[in-house]
């Protein structure tokens, strides 16, 4: 991303801002009272109010989900701010309003609350929704909306390209990316060792899962694999589940340009859940449940699952012993975890033998703010190499800030694992407005494979929605 | 309607006059202006633009005409829709509520006084706790595997939200909503002439007899009132969205459904579609209601 232009003129910002308020100027924004910003020119911390009042929001929750990050957000976090800001001769009022729903009941709230104008100041979204959000109005380039002390920011230089891309959309900085993830196999260990499975398991192809399931079904009361596979799940089951599928077959859903017709690839894909679903090896009914994803956690936790599909988020927030919502107390020893295999070894992308799909969230901030410079300030102060590591609170995370996770990974095995046997293999999301559109198509043809449709059916269904979608001229052929 | 002497009088009965009559009556009309009309023509024509919750169509929506209109009144996803919603207000309310809030209080009438307000107070103790409260309740009653329903029938590991969604939500809605129509039907029973009943009685006639021939009659107004009530109600409730969540579509009554395409989906001028056929259809049920009462009361005159 070196070539981002590192110059964006005063003069080119402010019109830029100018016409992008006049375009946003419907009837619905003009009758809101916040007055749009200020211009991004003038924000900088010599002239800012002595007062700030910010209100921060996150999907968070103490006590509930991402415990930890609330925890840390109300009690060091904000805290510290204040001090920091204090000693520059500013009063700052911050506080956090926790969330602790599914990502899409958040992602709804969110964006309601920023179209009626009412959004919090400071907000973490994810990755996959800023081109949404973008073309909405309802975030803008970081530059816009306070100015181009943005692009020198030293914390830049600290996270990678693949990272920053998290929080970009069409070359422009739209927020600060909190860290990444990857995909992995995990598998309980005491389950393999009752059924006579290795104890250090990496399997070379979709084939050796059957094998392993088939084994898993013999233990009376065990569903052999939790793979995400329901339209409750929403974009676990397309990231968690399905793309992993897609890429170990070369597949992907986008590609030079366009959204690619379910080919080969996409058809034996969802014959993996097929394979799955149809032979019992998991729990149709379980993906259907609207606390489907919640309850298979707890079903993992008390040892009643073989093998689980899912990212670092599990490892760290869900059968973490200190503060999971699924505590698992042995996790450091009952729990395996492999590399998702292609099909077959050198069918995944890139001739891989190996695949994974990363995303993360990011931190914005809501153009509508009347603080600028202090949610700027407050966006910085998070991520610096300092709050960074307070966040972590001794535990491990793969952060975006490359500083950081050479510090912290070591004490984690498993980090470590997805930081450097994964990440190098993994593939991102198109960061597309549509893409949440069509993980949604994704999500119904899995359901339907689930529900024990055929995947040449399924593809169908998907395909028809896919144009309707993009149009025809917006798909290639094969995929 | 007899007409007074002065035909003027008829037409201004209160001597205010055209505009003080119009000053009087403008601030309510604003408001159902404010709250009612405007909510209904904005609707209508969010119908008629692809307008979303993110997204490039949520800064610059444009018109797509009649497509979406058009486009709902074809999909199968909306037919599928209309008919659980259709299965629901009759059997939750129609049948469930009606039936068993009159048998309640049909049984009751005459049964002790603290008998009566015992099973009054239960069955009034489901109507008036908080949707959320109640659901959460229903959840953790009907959880397939730690769920007090399980336990007791012995059908451990049975998903019932997931494998029997309509089932839940209707036998939920009978459960809520009967106490409305139990309380509706108590105070009608007592407009019941009990020498009709006793004379009834004299003459030999049974229960369905007295039910038919001298009860109904009566009540018949409150029956009409009641099923026009507890249908709009059931058909715009949203709180099986709690118990299923739509349950994959096959519990996808209407509120649900619209909710989900415009919330979830992002497509609010499609939802907003949705909502105006809905609305349409709640003008239609309270339409015909509203004839039938009218026609009764036209035969009590005649």
């Amino acid at each position: 991303m070196g070539a981002r232009s590192r110059q964006p003129s005063r003069i080119r910002n402010l019109t830029a801002v100018l016409a992008i308020s006049a375009a946003v100027a419907t009837p619905a924004a003009a009758c809101s009272s916040s007055a749009s910003s200020p211009g991004a020119a003038n924000v900088n911390s010599a002239n800012q109010p002595k007062n700030p009042t910010l209100v921060i929001t996150a999907n968070d929750i103490s006590g509930g989900k991402n415990a930890a990050e609330a925890d840390w957000i109300t009690k060091t976090l904000i805290p510290d701010f204040v001090k920091a800001e204090a000693a520059k001769g500013i009063t700052a009022t911050v506080t956090f309003r926790p969330n602790g729903v599914d990502d899409t009941a958040y992602k709804s709230k969110l964006a309601l609350d920023l179209q009626s104008g009412t959004g919090d100041d400071v907000f973490a979204l994810d990755g996959i929704w800023v081109g949404e959000f973008a073309d909405a109005g309802y975030l803008k380039p970081l530059a816009d909306v306070a100015g181009s002390q943005v692009h020198d920011w030293d914390g830049w230089k600290q996270i990678t390209d693949a990272v920053q891309a998290l929080g970009e959309y069409q070359g422009k900085r739209y927020g600060v990316p909190n860290g990444t993830d990857g995909r992995v196999i995990y598998y309980n260990k005491k389950l393999f060792a009752q059924a006579g499975l290795p104890a250090d398991w990496q399997p070379k192809s979709w084939q050796d899962i059957y094998d392993a399931a088939a084994k898993l079904k013999t233990l009376s009361g065990v569903t052999p694999v939790q793979w995400d596979g329901g339209v409750p799940m929403g974009e676990a089951t397309t990231i968690q589940g399905f793309l992993p599928l897609l890429a170990g077959n070369g597949g992907s859903l986008y590609a030079g340009g366009k959204w690619q017709q379910p080919g080969k690839a996409f058809k034996a894909a969802l014959g993996f859940y097929q394979q799955i679903y149809g032979n019992g090896f998991g729990d149709a009914v379980l993906q259907q449940d609207a606390k489907g994803r919640d309850k298979s956690f707890a079903e993992f936790a008390a040892g009643k699952i073989g093998i689980y599909a899912e990212s670092d988020y599990m490892w760290r927030s869900v059968v973490n012993p200190k503060n999971g919502t699924a505590p698992m107390p042995d996790r450091d020893t009952d729990v395996g975890y492999a590399l998702i295999p292609a099909q077959t070894p050198g069918a995944g992308v890139n001739s891989q033998d190996f695949v994974s799909y990363s995303g993360g969230s990011d931190w914005s901030i809501n153009p509508k703010t009347k603080y600028p410079q202090a949610a700027w300030d407050f966006l910085a102060f998070m991520n610096s190499n300092a709050e960074t590591v307070s966040r972590l609170g001794g535990a491990a995370k793969i952060t975006a800030r490359s500083d950081v996770n050479s510090q912290v990974l070591a004490g984690d095995p498993m980090l470590k694992f997805v930081n450097d046997k994964v990440l190098p293999i993994t593939s991102f999301r198109p960061s597309l407005a549509a893409y949440n559109d069509v993980s949604t198509l994704v999500q119904k043809a899995v359901a339907d494979v689930v529900g024990g449709k055929s995947p040449d059916e399924a593809a169908a269904t998907y395909e028809k929605g896919l144009e309707a979608l993009v149009g025809k001229d917006g798909i290639a052929s094969g995929g | 309607m007899a007409r007074t002497a002065s035909p003027r009088a008829a037409e201004d009965p209160a001597g205010l006059g055209r505009a003080r009559a119009a000053g009087i009556a403008a601030p309510a009309l604003l408001v159902v202006l404010a709250f009612l009309v405007f909510p209904a023509l904005w609707t209508l024509y969010l119908g008629t633009t692809n307008y979303r919750l993110t997204g490039f169509a949520a800064r610059h929506p444009h018109s797509v005409g009649l497509d979406n209109y058009t486009n709902v009144v074809k999909d199968p996803a909306f037919h599928h829709s209309l008919w659980l919603t259709f299965e629901y207000v009759v059997g939750s309310a129609v049948l469930g509520q009606a039936l068993l809030g009159f048998a309640i209080a049909w049984l009751l009438r005459e049964a002790a006084g603290w008998l009566k307000r015992l099973i009054e107070a239960l069955v009034l103790l489901a109507w008036i706790l908080p949707s959320s409260v109640v659901a959460f309740l229903w959840s953790a009653l009907l959880d397939r595997d730690q769920g007090t329903f399980n336990a007791l029938a012995h059908t451990q590991g049975t998903a019932w939200v997931v494998e029997h969604p309509m089932a839940v939500i209707i036998v939920f809605n009978i459960w809520r909503g009967t106490a409305f129509s139990m309380l509706l039907y108590s105070a009608a029973l007592t407009g019941v002439p009990p020498t009709q009943l006793a004379t009834a009685r004299m003459f030999g006639a049974n229960q369905w007899q007295q039910l038919r021939d001298v009860v109904f009659p009566h009540i018949r107004g409150h029956i009409l009132t009641n099923l026009l009530l507890i249908s709009l109600w059931t058909f715009n409730d949203f709180t099986p969205y709690q118990l299923t969540g739509g349950a994959d579509t096959r519990s996808q009554i209407l509120p649900v459904y619209i909710y989900q395409t415009a919330l979830f989906d992002g497509q609010m001028g499609l939802g907003a579609a949705i909502a105006l056929l809905m609305l349409v259809i709640n003008l239609v049920v309270a339409l015909v209601y509203l004839r039938l009462l009218r026609e009764r009361r036209g035969e009590r005159t005649a």
